[in-house]
């Protein structure tokens, strides 16, 4: 026990952000079958139905086959899903429990909360995306041309979606109105994004509409590192992912910085 | 400097906003609700003190405010000196909430739940400290338990070991023995008494007014957002005349102008 003092000193603690971030990370490796396992196995599926209905129908880019142009397409498509699943439902179940006062009453700054929410969506995201990759060798030897560029984009749109995840984290009072975020905007975004398709096979209309949509920017960046190929230049879609990357970014710590739905 | 502080506090929760068809009626919105209403407070290093009013009171709202975990309207309030929010740092590292509502981490087991919130304050190799409140709460055999599998008591004990994870000077008991057994309640209340004999401050809220009685060295009565009596245990039962601090809550609370049977 402590020596009587009749005032005692402030233990000399360090910064929790490391414990945050390993807190966040060992929640989804708690429940890795649902959190990795299962969304490679829907990538999978994808896989197996789409490149089997296709392969040999569709001519995407010059040389290139269906299957291997779907790859990065789904790895991409999981990556940003479970990106955003992870800081969403970390923080809306906590709310819901009320156990989101343990984050709230050690001294962490905004900063800290959500670089840990951040980096803990940005490593799930990757993780689904190299287990995805590592099982699609199986179907396709696909070897990045340029794996910086792969780097890059997989990094920034997790990051984009991680932060969108904090945010619909802090905004969701109920799982009903996550479930809404998730499925109305969340996946149409991700799915009407060139995934299984180039943007160029759609008609005019439906091409500007796809250029509004930046995640298209995510996996036309994303595909441009693994074929050196791409819809629209990458470095106009670096610029687009960067630039939501960083405005995403402001408008967390800004929603952190003055308590949004966290501190009445 | 004072182990808590409170001046003029105010605190006005932001009014509901009025519903789409209000607004387009030309309703305002409703009114905020004022849940304390310039308050002034200190609680020197050491003491245990008594938090005492009814529900709706502001209780949990001044706990909320010195904690962080909501903002004051108007006024200051510091821990140990610390304003919590210019120096929340420092303010929120010397305080320890034990939280009236019975949460927990479903995740995690009752040892990861304590190196958890023991990191969360930068305290990484805490193990020992950990094990001793593990031991002092009767919960050492449930160290490797998941939270989902304790009772609610011994989620309960578990609460009040976060609280104390990383050594605060100050602890604060919102409402600790709520629907919990005479045992758990022994126990804590040892455990606790000997933290303020080694020189801890306790801030305790309850609604056993029998403990608050046995406890606590000073209490404030708080009523409508007001603090309505604000004495030594003693003082304020030779003061109102009751039998016990039961009988002279009950009179303060029931009297539309309190400083009538406190003169």
């Amino acid at each position: 026990m402590s020596t009587p003092h009749s005032r005692l000193p402030l233990s000399a603690g360090g910064s929790g952000f490391p414990t945050l971030l390993y807190k966040e990370l060992l929640r989804f490796w708690k429940v890795g079958f649902q959190t990795i396992a299962a969304p490679v196995l829907t990538a999978l599926l994808y896989l197996l139905v789409f490149a089997h209905v296709l392969e040999g129908r569709v001519n995407v880019y010059d040389n290139l086959p269906y299957t291997a142009f779907l790859i990065p397409g789904l790895m991409m498509m999981s990556m940003l899903q479970n990106a955003f699943a992870n800081p969403s439902s970390s923080l809306v179940q906590s709310r819901i429990t009320g156990n989101l006062v343990f984050i709230l009453l050690p001294p962490f700054s905004q900063q800290q909360i959500f670089w840990a929410y951040l980096t803990a969506g940005v490593i799930r995201g990757l993780s689904v995306g190299v287990c995805i990759w590592l099982i699609s060798l199986f179907f396709v030897s696909l070897v990045p041309h340029n794996p910086v560029w792969v780097l890059v984009f997989a990094a920034l749109s997790c990051g984009i979606m991680a932060s969108l995840g904090i945010i619909a984290g802090l905004w969701a009072e109920k799982f009903d109105q996550m479930a809404a975020f998730q499925n109305f905007l969340i996946m149409p975004a991700t799915f009407l994004s060139g995934v299984f398709y180039s943007i160029h096979s759609l008609p005019p209309f439906w091409q500007q509409v796809s250029h509004w949509n930046p995640i298209f920017y995510t996996i036309d960046g994303f595909r441009y590192g693994f074929f050196s190929v791409s819809d629209v230049s990458p470095w106009h879609s670096l610029a687009v992912v960067a630039g939501v990357f960083v405005v995403l970014c402001m408008a967390t710590l800004r929603l952190l910085a003055i308590g949004y739905k966290l501190r009445s | 400097m004072s182990a808590l502080s409170l001046e003029n506090i105010t605190k006005i929760y932001d009014p509901a906003p009025a519903s789409l068809l209000d607004r387009l009626r030309g309703r305002p919105a409703r009114p905020g609700f004022q849940a304390l209403n310039n308050v002034n407070l200190t609680v020197e290093h050491g003491e245990f003190f008594g938090l005492l009013g009814p529900n709706g009171a502001g209780k949990t709202t001044l706990i909320s405010i010195l904690a962080g975990l909501g903002r004051a309207t108007s006024g200051s309030a510091k821990v140990c000196g610390y304003d919590v929010v210019s120096q929340f740092r420092e303010s929120r590292r010397a305080l320890g909430v034990v939280p009236q509502e019975l949460v927990y981490d479903p995740f995690f087991t009752v040892r990861q739940t304590l190196r958890l919130q023991s990191g969360y304050f930068g305290l990484r190799k805490n193990d020992d400290w950990i094990d001793e409140i593990l031991f002092n709460l009767g919960l050492s055999d449930k160290a490797d338990a998941n939270m989902r599998a304790l009772s609610g008591g011994m989620k309960r004990r578990v609460l009040v070991a976060q609280a104390l994870v990383h050594r605060p000077p100050v602890i604060i008991l919102d409402e600790p023995t709520a629907g919990v057994d005479v045992d758990l309640r022994r126990t804590l209340w040892e455990f606790i008494s000997r933290l303020n004999k080694q020189g801890h401050t306790i801030l305790l809220t309850t609604h056993y007014l029998e403990e608050a009685e046995e406890l606590c060295g000073r209490i404030a009565m708080l009523k409508q957002g007001h603090i309505v009596a604000l004495d030594t245990t003693q003082a304020l039962l030779s003061r109102v005349g009751g039998t016990d601090l039961e009988d002279v809550f009950v009179r303060i609370m029931q009297n539309d102008n309190p400083l009538e049977i406190l003169a």
